[in-house]
């Protein structure tokens, strides 16, 4: 059977350049890069280049590069250790509805030891509103966190805006890149944030490395005690390989993105175009133009996202539905909660994201299995069917968005 | 249609079902096994793709959010269950899904379960997840995965009874580990669709079966406690899911005189002794639970029995309605072994009003109803002998030998009045 692997927001798989460029440091280059003798210095200098090249990439300095375990850990290190080190400052924190757990779990953290938060909703297309941003601006805010683009519906917020914003009223701002990075430009500087948070493993690198920017003169305590490694701001011993990987990755993205943006974004184009025409009763989700080369996110009426997506796997498409929790069950959307979606309709998502690997071909298997697997669900359906109450649901859409189901 | 072939007659003429007769014939039929990670639904799983089932195992992920619960280990469905099942579908190497059921689990049974204690009933939550969650949403979820069965390890049997067409319910090979008590609300579409591929099997061979083929045989711990109460404190469970349990009222005996008070009706069960805070020359018993008047009735250990009940959302199993009167043996509460009982028919809204130790009108007592139910059954039963505590919200279930006849939610215990009064 065909594997079709369209979710390329939840991981995506390592280059083989990637792979190749870490093998050494798994094997004959062992060094820990803070002893001092020769097979150390030679992990070190490794280390540093991948640092140099990755600040690069940001616009960045490389002092101003710290390495993570992962783009939640580097989450989790933006907003605790600015908050707990700015607390005589503000004890306010800005964040929006739709961030990844990451952060709104840490902002959640905060408030139980005594923080305030304040969490701006999105609009239908999941676009956060900079007005929102500026409104909730209080003498106590010390942090806005506000995600580059959302990795469920793909919107891509206006990050520049809000930058200005928070700069006007001297907030420190934290961006969560995680889905951006290595495929759209991502410039610390044309952004305008204080703070980034990048994972590896999303674009073409090695699970388990991340990296936060923090421009310099942020105050931030440090999250992980111990050692003095990354500055005195992460303790623990690199992940040399890691690291290595991150760079390289991040560099071939680099390089390509222009041409695989498109490329992606074509893919993409003829994904939406191909179900909206083949299936009824179906709603885009996120911003039609503002959003990731790669997401598709789609509702699906009378139907749940779970039905849907292990029907897709048994035919091989790797798909995915709301967002996976620790036991691989599916939750209902946060994300789409917030942007106004009944209840219902949330449970019916299906996101499939495209990448590098992805064909043309790929894209006509999910078109030529996609509705039949609906059709027959809908007809199993608890909710009923179109038949029933179509129109009585899609007025329950068009409160929320403009409803982009095509009756054939 | 009456009951007129005699049981063993029926069940002989069964076409073995559940020990791989003619459903697998046709080939690669799909089934959804529900599994735990325990010995029984591994086993399940392991010979069901022995005889050439195409198998996915699922297991549904029931916690919700809400629960104020810390301790989260055991039970059927969590989270450690979870990784256990994985691990089994891996050995055995078929497709593996969690399936999520929060919501619904937490809608239709949690707080179904507080709401009838509220109510001054016992109610029993696994048979509500059977007939709703398992054998409703997980059996429907089965089918869009275009599985024709659903199975579970429960230790029971399913037999087609040839001449009538009609899908028995019978109880276990293995009659101490038999589970027919929680499974009698099984409509005949739902026992059609349903496997239980341990229920021909003692604990001892499904344990040695599992050990052949390598799967853990490690007991879960076994689940005489709610899944959702992992301490087996409903007491304190109610308190923090619904804190206006909390409703303090009067004990009363049963001439009304104040005894003492209450810390909420929900928090007693018919026939408790303990706990009760009065001192008496005589052992006191909770006879009834009175929400209307708030009360707790307590009375001698003989006011605790009851010569019948009357129980509704009644389900037959192997006929489709009781039109007179039948002998059978009928068991009121899981771990009571059955007693001789007459059960008749009975009209709704017929009986004398206002019984003195019934909660209330018995057409709203019952709720385990299914949505769409063309209308509730009620039966009356008559025990041969007086039974301890007939308790409101539980369920009595009727069986002629090892055929499952039906059953039905307890609504109130007949008592004989008399006796009350005499024995002051």
């Amino acid at each position: 059977m065909r594997t079709v692997y369209v979710d390329n927001a939840a991981t995506t798989r390592p280059r083989p350049e990637v792979v190749e460029a870490m093998l050494p440091y798994l094997g004959e280059k062992y060094g820990n890069p803070s002893s001092i003798y020769g097979i150390a210095r030679e992990a070190r200098a490794a280390l540093d280049e991948a640092r140099e090249k990755v600040a690069a990439i940001l616009g960045a300095d490389a002092r101003e590069i710290i390495f993570t375990g992962s783009g939640t850990e580097a989450d989790n290190t933006a907003i605790k250790g600015v908050a707990f080190a700015n607390r005589q400052k503000g004890d306010h924190i800005i964040t929006s509805a739709i961030e990844h757990h990451a952060v709104l779990d840490s902002v959640k953290r905060l408030e139980k030891h005594g923080f305030r938060a304040t969490y701006v909703p999105v609009d239908s297309q999941g676009m956060v509103d900079p007005a929102d941003v500026e409104a909730s601006i209080t003498d106590r805010t010390a942090l806005i966190s506000i995600m580059h683009a959302n990795n469920e519906v793909g919107s891509i917020q206006p990050i520049e805006e809000i930058a200005e914003i928070a700069k006007k009223h001297g907030v420190y701002f934290h961006t969560d890149a995680v889905q951006t990075m290595g495929h759209i430009p991502v410039d610390v500087n044309r952004l305008g944030v204080d703070l980034l948070s990048l994972s590896a493993h999303k674009f073409y690198g090695p699970k388990g490395v991340g990296a936060l920017y923090a421009r310099r003169g942020v105050r931030m305590e440090r999250y992980i005690d111990g050692g003095g490694q990354e500055r005195n701001r992460r303790a623990g011993t690199e992940s040399v390989a890691g690291i290595i990987g991150l760079a390289k990755a991040l560099e071939l993205a680099s390089a390509e993105m222009e041409h695989e943006r498109e490329r992606v974004s074509r893919l993409r184009d003829r994904l939406i175009e191909g179900v909206m025409d083949r299936i009824s009763h179906v709603r885009l989700n996120g911003h039609p133009t503002r959003r990731l080369p790669g997401n598709v996110s789609f509702c699906f009426e009378f139907i749940e996202g779970e039905s849907l997506l292990l029907n897709l796997d048994m035919l091989g498409v790797c798909g995915s539905s709301g967002s996976a929790c620790t036991s691989g069950s599916l939750e209902p959307s946060h994300v789409l909660l917030a942007m106004g979606l009944p209840h219902e309709v949330a449970h019916g998502s299906l996101r499939l994201t495209l990448g590098r690997y992805n064909t043309e071909e790929d894209v006509d298997y999910v078109l030529e299995h996609l509705p039949g697997i609906v059709e027959k669900l809908r007809a199993m359906s608890p909710f009923g069917t179109e038949a029933d109450f179509g129109d009585a649901s899609c007025a329950k859409c068009e409160d929320a968005a403009q409803p982009v189901g095509k009756a054939r | 249609m009456m009951w007129d072939a005699s049981p063993p007659e029926a069940a002989r003429r069964h076409d073995a079902r559940d020990e791989g007769g003619d459903v697998c014939r046709d080939g690669h039929q799909r089934v959804l096994v529900a599994m735990s990670g325990g010995v029984d639904s591994s086993v399940a799983a392991a010979i069901l793709k022995e005889r050439g089932f195409e198998v996915i195992g699922a297991t549904m992920q029931i916690w919700p959010r809400s629960l104020p619960v810390g301790d989260r280990e055991g039970g059927c469905c969590s989270v450690a269950a979870v990784e256990d099942a994985r691990r089994v579908a891996s050995m055995l190497g078929i497709p593996y899904y969690v399936l999520n059921f929060q919501e619904k689990f937490e809608h239709e049974v949690i707080s179904y379960f507080a709401r009838e204690y509220a109510r001054g009933r016992t109610p029993n939550p696994c048979i509500r997840c059977n007939q709703r969650i398992k054998f409703g949403h997980l059996l429907r979820k089965a089918r869009e995965l275009g599985a024709t069965y659903i199975a579970t390890g429960h230790y029971a049997r399913i037999r087609r009874d040839i001449a009538t067409g009609r899908h028995l319910l019978l109880k276990a090979k293995d009659a101490r580990k038999d589970q027919t008590y929680v499974l009698y609300v099984l409509r005949q579409d739902e026992l059609a669709r349903t496997l239980f591929p341990v229920g021909g099997l003692t604990k001892e061979e499904t344990r040695r079966m599992a050990a052949s083929l390598g799967l853990p045989v490690a007991e879960k711990r076994e689940s005489q406690e709610i899944c959702f109460i992992p301490d087996d404190d409903y007491r304190r469970f109610l308190r923090e899911y619904l804190p206006e349990t909390r409703r303090p009222g009067p004990i009363l005996d049963l001439e009304g005189n104040v005894l003492g008070e209450h810390e909420g009706i929900a928090f007693y069960t018919i026939g408790q002794r303990k706990g009760l805070g009065i001192a008496s020359m005589e052992p006191l018993y909770v006879v009834d639970l009175d929400p209307e008047k708030n009360a707790v009735v307590v009375g001698r250990a003989g006011d605790v029995m009851a010569e019948g009940l009357v129980a509704t959302d009644v389900n037959w199993i192997a006929f489709d309605r009781l039109e007179e009167p039948m002998g059978v043996a009928a068991k009121i509460r899981y771990y009571t072994p059955t007693v001789a009982a007459t059960v008749g028919p009975r009209t709704p809204r017929a009986a004398a009003p206002g019984h003195p130790c019934g909660p209330g009108d018995v057409s709203d007592a019952g709720d385990l109803g299914k949505p769409g139910d063309a209308g509730r059954v009620q039966v009356e039963v008559r025990f041969a002998s007086p039974q301890r505590a007939a308790t409101p919200g539980q369920s009595v279930v009727f069986y002629d030998g090892d055929v499952v006849l039906g059953g039905g939610v307890i609504a109130r215990p007949l008592r004989d009045l008399l006796k009350h009064t005499s024995s002051k």
